[in-house]
Formats: structure tokens, C-alpha cells, sequence
């Protein structure tokens, strides 16, 4: 919790956190909060400029723009954050192992993710969507399956480095086992580096979502993704431009909200920010804050 | 106490597929009674640090055994409580995460029996090293160089372990806190009746606080001599080594 205030404390940095925390929520409560149904066709509205009712005006096929975009939220954002938790998931376990045991375990692992690293990212997501049929959980699984390795690699750099300090040294000599000594000295320390690198790649992989959907290879029609969006919007770039400048405008603020959260976070949790002074300070202020409630009353 | 037979040790040089292999220590045995302050005095790359390690259990010898009251330090059960060590970095002996109320729990958590409470344990062991107990809050890049190394002494003292090794312990401090600290080990040894292994490159501190001296050269000990005859080494290497500190 202290370090939430951190990372309000810079402007840009609380801003960012409040555009994705109200698209998250926006994403997950969509029904309830859409106008429409995204996919309702309405062909007398075909192209309609924005109204009270359609704040966003609507598509080539009447549909309510708001609407879509809102749903678009839960394919474009929320589930491309559950494929970067798993893939972060399963690079933090071959990491910690690789970085912590060293020796063999960490030569057969890298070599392993050497190999993974070694397929170009795009073409083997081509390449699982041509095996496994054009889709959305197709490209997740994709990704999933592409981007352990690079995680791997990174948090192995992280973890090698701490496990080679001194107070986990010590926790060995006082006989901490492995286990103990990960969770209590190796996970706390290399968190906010993980958490860094998979923020910062969240913002590309919801680039390239929507990159796949932009090229027909994600999600499937009738469903609401902003690639997609952007894509049917396509034919009518010069004289509907709107159309293609709201998903698209969505897009890039998502993506940089999370790109400078990013920033933020790596100041944020490093420890030297942690002072006893502070919370000494914090004390005093809210008791003299106190102290003057009392005055006034 | 402490019972070390015949170890070697040597480390893989070169890549992946290299045989080649440079050994760090030959042959080295030795032995350390209990209550016994033992120091072990070297150049730079002669093998001490890496000696630590072994003594510690954190690395295996490739030959040898290393018994602790008859038992395998390896074994972490046998060190848990027993053993305790100091480094030489005293930057990155805390975790920067904990504060040194956290960092000294470490050790007392781990250990089962304990007398008294363990909040009346912290105040103690950190006036015993001279520190206020308002320090217990603090965070370790908040504390100065002596009160970091002071602060990880209190951690290697607080569960009263029957051996304690300092890696350069006080290498890295300067000459008054050297000093300081070096009255403060004494004075510790003798409340807790502990043993200590010395390790370091500063003959003139081992001299202080050693009962013995163990003179090691490039992986090999070149001689076990007690402090009070320390002018008279026989071989030429330990001479040469006293006489450039004198000189």
C-alpha cells in the first residue's frame, strides 16, 4: 500500500492508473455499462454521426460504436493481460530455477529457451494460427507459447544477480532451506524487476492483438476487438475518419497509460524509497492533523 | 568443534564444454577447538574466501569432509543455529527490503528453543553491539557502514551459535571502526563463550583478536601458529609476510 502511494505522488504516473483501472473495470462490467449491443445491426443508422443516443456514432453496419469499443475492451485488453500473467508465470518458475540452482539446471534450461527464442515471434504465431485454425485463443496461446522464454531469460539475469548477494549467502550458512530463502529473500527482491518487464511488454502485446485482429487473423467477426474495428473502418478512412479514430485513439492511450506506469513502477518499488523517517513523518503529520481537529472542535 | 579433513576444491574454468579445471585448495586440514578464535590469514586469491564457503556449507568440497561436533556441515539441520557468519559487504548483507528489526528475526525464527521473548532478544542484541533500539526500524540503506556491519554481528550473535566465520568482516571499514568493532567481537566472545573462524588479509587485526593463525598460500596452509609465536614462523613465505608488515 506504500508503494501505491509512490506511484500516485507523480501526476502522470496516478493518471495512467486511473485509465487503466476504469477500462479494466469498464472491460469487465461491459453489459451493464455499454448503451448497446455491440453487435445489434442497425442499417438505418449506417454511418449515423455521433447523437445522444450513439455518443460514438455507428459503423458500416449501424452497430453502436461506444458500445463496441467498451466490449472490445475484455478481448483487446483483459484477456491479452491473462496470456501475459501465464507467460510471465511460467518464465518466472524457469527463471527462479535456472538463476537460483545454476550449474546444470541452468544450462539446460537457457539452452532450451535459446531454442524457443530462436523461432522469429511473428512467424510462429503465423505458424500456430496456420496449424491450429484462424482465432483468438489460437494467437493467445501463441503468445503464451513465444513469450516464456524472453521472460525467462530476463528474470533468470534478475535472480542470478540476487542469489549471489550476501544476506542470501547468509540464509544459507544459517541453514534456510532453498524454498525459504526464495520465497523470503529472492521473490520479494526480483518483483518489481518482473513487474517492470511485464508491464512494458503488456503494451506491445496488446499492439500486436490488435495487429492480428487489423489482418482478419483474430477474432472472428461479429465480435467487438479494436484491431478488428480499426480494420472495418478501413474503406471509409477519408470520409468517416472518426470511425477509424476511436478505436485507434484508444489504443494508443491504453498503450501508453501502461507504457508510463511502466516508467513509474521502476521508481516506485525500489526499496531506497522505503525510509523510517517517512513513517515517523506520516505519524506526526496526522497526529498534529489530529491534534488540530481537536483544536478546531 | 570444528573438524576439517583433507578437502579440495577447484572450480571449472572456461565454457560449456571446457575440462579444464583450476584448483583452489589442496589438501587442507585442520581443526578448531571450541571457544577458539581461528584466523585464517592470506593474499588476495589464495583460497581463504572460497574456504568460507566450504566451511559454511553453502558450497560441497570436491574430496574431503568438513564435521561440525561429528556431523556433515552440508547437512543444513547441523548448521541451523550453530553456525553464523559475517561478510565482508556489508551493502548487501541485508536484504534491502527488511528492516533490521526483520533482518535479525531471521536467524531467531528459525530457531526452535529460545529463552525469553524474541522482542526482548532484538533490544538486546543491539545494545550488545552498541545500537540504539530505535534502529529497529530502520532501513538497511539508511544505516552508515559500521552500523550495517554492527547491525549483521547482531544478526550472527542473536541465536547464540557455537561458531561464528567473519569473511573480511572488517576489511571494509575504516581504521577507528575497525577497531571498535574488533573491541566489540572480544567482548562478545567472552559473554557467549563463541568460537570464531577470522577470515581476512589484515594480519594485524588476526593478531588482535586470533588465538591461532593459519597462514594459507595459493590453496595450501603454509602454517598453523599460535599468536604468542607469531615472530618466530618457520617457513620463509610466512616470514616474508610478517617482515612487509613490519617494515
Amino acid at each position: 500500500m506504500n508503494r501505491l502511494k509512490y506511484v500516485l505522488k507523480d501526476k502522470v504516473a496516478a493518471l495512467s492508473l486511473s485509465i487503466i483501472a476504469v477500462t479494466t473495470v469498464a472491460g469487465v462490467f461491459a453489459p451493464f455499462i455499454a448503451p448497446h449491443d455491440p453487435e445489434e445491426v442497425n442499417m438505418e443508422l449506417q454511418f449515423a454521426a455521433s447523437s445522444w443516443e450513439y455518443l460514438l456514432g455507428n459503423d458500416h453496419l449501424g452497430r453502436c460504436m461506444l458500445s463496441r469499443l467498451i466490449y472490445g475492451i475484455r478481448p483487446s485488453m483483459l484477456w491479452v493481460f491473462a496470456a501475459l500473467v501465464l507467460s510471465v508465470t511460467i518464465g518466472s518458475i524457469v527463471g527462479f530455477l535456472a538463476g537460483y540452482f545454476r550449474g546444470k539446471t541452468d544450462a539446460f534450461l537457457m539452452r532450451v529457451c535459446d531454442v524457443m527464442l530462436s523461432f522469429p515471434g511473428y512467424v510462429m504465431t503465423l505458424a500456430v494460427i496456420g496449424i491450429l485454425g484462424v482465432g483468438f485463443e489460437n494467437i493467445l496461446l501463441a503468445f503464451v507459447l513465444m513469450k516464456w522464454a524472453w521472460f525467462a531469460r530476463i528474470i533468470r539475469t534478475s535472480v542470478m544477480q540476487y542469489a549471489e548477494s550476501e544476506y542470501v549467502k547468509f540464509s544459507k550458512a544459517i541453514g534456510a532451506s532453498h524454498l525459504k530463502i526464495m520465497i523470503s529473500h529472492i521473490i520479494p527482491v526480483a518483483l518489481p524487476d518482473i513487474a517492470v518487464i511485464a508491464s512494458s511488454s503488456f503494451g506491445s502485446m496488446i499492439l500486436q492483438i490488435s495487429g492480428f485482429s487489423f489482418l482478419g487473423l483474430g477474432i472472428q467477426a461479429p465480435q467487438a476487438e479494436w484491431g478488428m474495428m480499426l480494420n472495418e473502418a478501413r474503406e471509409v478512412m477519408f470520409s468517416r475518419p472518426e470511425l477509424m479514430l476511436a478505436p485507434g485513439l484508444t489504443i494508443v492511450i491504453i498503450v501508453s497509460a501502461i507504457n508510463y506506469l511502466a516508467d513509474t513502477l521502476q521508481v516506485a518499488l525500489d526499496p531506497q524509497l522505503m525510509t523510517s523517517k517517512n513513517k515517523q513523518l506520516g505519524f506526526e503529520t496526522t497526529s498534529i492533523a489530529k491534534l488540530e481537529g481537536k483544536g478546531v472542535a | 568443534m570444528l573438524s576439517v579433513d583433507c578437502i579440495e576444491k577447484s572450480y571449472k574454468k572456461g565454457g560449456l564444454f571446457s575440462k579444464k579445471k583450476e584448483q583452489v585448495l589442496k589438501n587442507i586440514s585442520f581443526e578448531c577447538k571450541r571457544g577458539e578464535c581461528l584466523g585464517i590469514i592470506g593474499e588476495s586469491g589464495s583460497g581463504k574466501s572460497t574456504l568460507g564457503r566450504l566451511l559454511l556449507g553453502i558450497e560441497k568440497p570436491d574430496r574431503g569432509t568438513i564435521f561440525f561436533e561429528g556431523k556433515s556441515v552440508g547437512n543444513r539441520r547441523v548448521r541451523m543455529g550453530n553456525i553464523s557468519a559475517v561478510f565482508q559487504d556489508y551493502t548487501s548483507s541485508i536484504n534491502p527490503f527488511y528492516t533490521v528489526e526483520e533482518a535479525i528475526l531471521e536467524p531467531l525464527h528459525m530457531k526452535k528453543e529460545l529463552l525469553g521473548g524474541v522482542q526482548s532478544k532484538i533490544d538486546q542484541v543491539l545494545c550488545q553491539v552498541g545500537l540504539n533500539p530505535s534502529y529497529r526500524k530502520k532501513y538497511p540503506h539508511e544505516l552508515s557502514g559500521g552500523e550495517a556491519q554492527r547491525v549483521c554481528i547482531a544478526r550472527a550473535v542473536s541465536t547464540e551459535p557455537k561458531c561464528i566465520l567473519f569473511d573480511e568482516a572488517i576489511s571494509s571499514l575504516d581504521g577507528s571502526v575497525q577497531i571498535q568493532v574488533l573491541e566489540l567481537l572480544k567482548n562478545l566472545r567472552k559473554l557467549y563463550d563463541m568460537g570464531y573462524i577470522f577470515i581476512t588479509h589484515d594480519i594485524q587485526a588476526a593478531a588482535y583478536i586470533c588465538d591461532r593463525v593459519m597462514i594459507i598460500r595459493n590453496g595450501e596452509i603454509e602454517e598453523i601458529v599460535k599468536v604468542e609465536h607469531l615472530k618466530d614462523v618457520q617457513s620463509a613465505y610466512s616470514k616474508k609476510l610478517l617482515q612487509m608488515i613490519i617494515a
